[in-house]
């Protein structure tokens, strides 16, 4: 039991190097998993929302109609739950903390260029399977139909055909 | 015979980290009656249970305290899995027992460090905080964050920690055990801390029990329980001992703390070396149906979760009842009776977190 106990601590402290690093000169490093803030590639994205849909905060917004993807920062918890869910994994988590600022913003993204070709493109393919699909539909149903008459036209022969049997 | 006086102390005071308000009686110095006030800092997250998806509450459970977050995820979590019928793997187990460890080493090692500051020992308070950083940092190496971990889920956790970076923390355990010999030396041996800590809020087993008092606070005073022992998580397959002090006074419950410190890197050390492979994860379908109550031992003491659910994705009612609301009646008991200049001290010995209480 002594008041000098942590004497030799104190000593310590005194004449090592400082347990905290120089911030702004000395950029900390950040381990592989930390969550800092939500990135968006938007070569990738095909706008399905699944990520809207995810967020327990509601701080993405995706827009279809102007093919936009938006985040606001400020309400995001760097839960991690959109980039679980995002079936093209084009959502990221950016190991760098999301900077201050006055406002909460929000950022908006637009689709890139190729991307909103790519999906137009995707968007006239699948329109013109739907009407290939239509048309063939269309088809076979008028096939059926005549088959349908045919056979009971054939019927009504085969049931004149037996009357003067009876 | 002298006139009273009434002190208020808090909501702000530079002892709290977290709103609490106290109107102290004074009679000369000494405290003759303290009457605390709550709901500075109400959320209501309990109704939130009404609006948002029981998955996604467990984002909500997280934060109703930064200290204890993980407690709070994990009572959440263990209480809907009962509901459903979850049987959560082995593995997701283990690393739910070893992150609820490292959330109890970083809590008690920032106790301590609270403690030193309110007794006026500021070279200590920094010690023992620089070495809770390097529990944060293996925290921040496993989940991806530091206080707020977002790794469970219903059914298990979301992510699996790789064998090797388990086994990389063994180093680390070792390096804080040493460093923190030292401190706790320090805090259990030196005269002067022990003039500001012995005799002060002193509560007998028969008083603590009979306010309803949890954890290190009640065994602090010499009464063996802690609801680990109850044996969820992985805790059935480990050892490690209930820390009690017969001292029944503030330096009882540091030196609960202190061990419990201790205890939890033995818990770690085994943890890690039993832990077996698998998934982390189990499938969840359906929604939950029934009503469960789970208990379970968070850093500050007992915490009780209680979740209603009807069958819909989002659950009728959740209940949380935590550690530090159990304590507050002990707080207005010890401050009683007691010196002006010891009301930091007792505030402090309860570990309160007003925020988990008012949630
Ligand atoms: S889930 Fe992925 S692909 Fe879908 S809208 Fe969100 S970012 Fe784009
Ligand atoms: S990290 Fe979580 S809160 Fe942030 S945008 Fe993604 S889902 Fe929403």
């Amino acid at each position: 039991m002594s008041t000098v106990n942590y004497v030799g601590q104190a000593l310590k402290n005194l004449f090592s190097k400082p347990a905290t690093c120089k911030y702004p000169f000395e950029p900390r490093e950040f381990p592989e998993r930390t969550r800092g803030h939500v990135e968006n590639d938007m070569d990738k994205c095909v706008l399905c929302g699944l990520c809207q849909m995810r967020c327990p905060t509601g701080a993405i917004t995706v827009d279809k109609k102007e093919q936009t993807w938006a985040i606001r920062p400020f309400s995001c918890i760097q839960c991690r739950s959109c980039v679980d869910n995002c079936p093209k994994k084009c959502l990221s988590m950016d190991r760098q903390y999301q900077e201050p600022g006055e406002r909460k913003i929000e950022k908006k993204f637009d689709l890139s260029d190729s991307q909103k070709e790519a999906l137009a493109a995707q968007a006239k393919a699948a329109a013109e399977k739907a009407a290939a699909a239509k048309a063939a539909m269309e088809a076979k149903k008028k096939a059926e139909e005549e088959a349908a008459a045919k056979a009971a036209e054939a019927g009504d022969t085969a049931g004149a055909a037996e009357a003067p049997k009876e | 015979m002298s006139s009273r006086s009434v002190i208020p102390f808090g909501p702000q005071h530079p002892v709290l980290p977290e709103p609490i308000h106290l109107d102290l009686v004074l009679e000369d110095e000494k405290v003759v009656e303290a009457v605390p006030s709550i709901g500075f800092v109400h959320r209501g997250l309990e109704s939130l249970v009404t609006k948002k998806d029981f998955k996604e509450m467990v984002y909500v459970a997280e934060r109703i305290c930064g200290i204890c977050s993980f407690g709070h995820g994990f009572g959440y979590c263990d209480a809907v899995e009962h509901i459903m019928d979850i049987q959560v793997t082995e593995r997701a187990n283990y690393l739910r027992t070893i992150l609820f460890e490292l959330s109890r080493m970083h809590s008690h090692i920032l106790w301590l460090g609270l403690m030193a500051d309110a007794f006026g020992f500021e070279n200590l308070f920094m010690d023992t905080w620089r070495i809770r950083e390097k529990v944060l940092d293996m925290l921040e190496a496993a989940t991806g964050g530091r206080v707020i971990f977002s790794i469970l889920d219903v059914g298990g956790l979301r992510k699996d920690i790789p064998d090797d970076m388990l086994k990389g923390f063994l180093p680390v355990l070792k390096d804080i055990e040493k460093e923190l010999a030292v401190d706790i030396r320090t805090f259990l041996n030196d005269g002067a801390v022990k003039s500001r800590l012995c005799g002060v809020g002193v509560l007998s087993a028969e008083e603590v029990e009979n306010l309803g008092c949890c954890g290190p606070f009640l065994r602090g005073s010499g009464v063996k329980r802690d609801s680990r022992k109850l044996g969820y998580a992985a805790y059935d397959d480990i050892d490690f001992d209930i820390v009690t002090s017969t001292d029944c006074d503030t330096y009882g419950r540091t030196y609960v703390r202190a061990n419990e410190i201790l205890q939890s890197i033995r818990i770690i050390r085994q943890a890690v070396e039993k832990i077996p492979a698998g998934e982390v994860m189990v499938p969840v379908k359906g929604f939950p149906n029934g009503e469960h109550m789970t208990r379970l031992e968070q850093p500050r003491g007992e915490a009780c979760y209680y979740v209603k659910a009807n069958g819909t994705k989002f659950l009728e009612r959740m209940r949380v009842r935590t550690p530090t609301f159990a304590n507050i009646p002990a707080l207005t008991q010890t401050l009683q009776g007691c010196e002006l200049a010891d009301v930091p001290i007792l505030v402090v010995a309860i570990d309160p977190c007003i925020s988990c209480t008012e949630r």
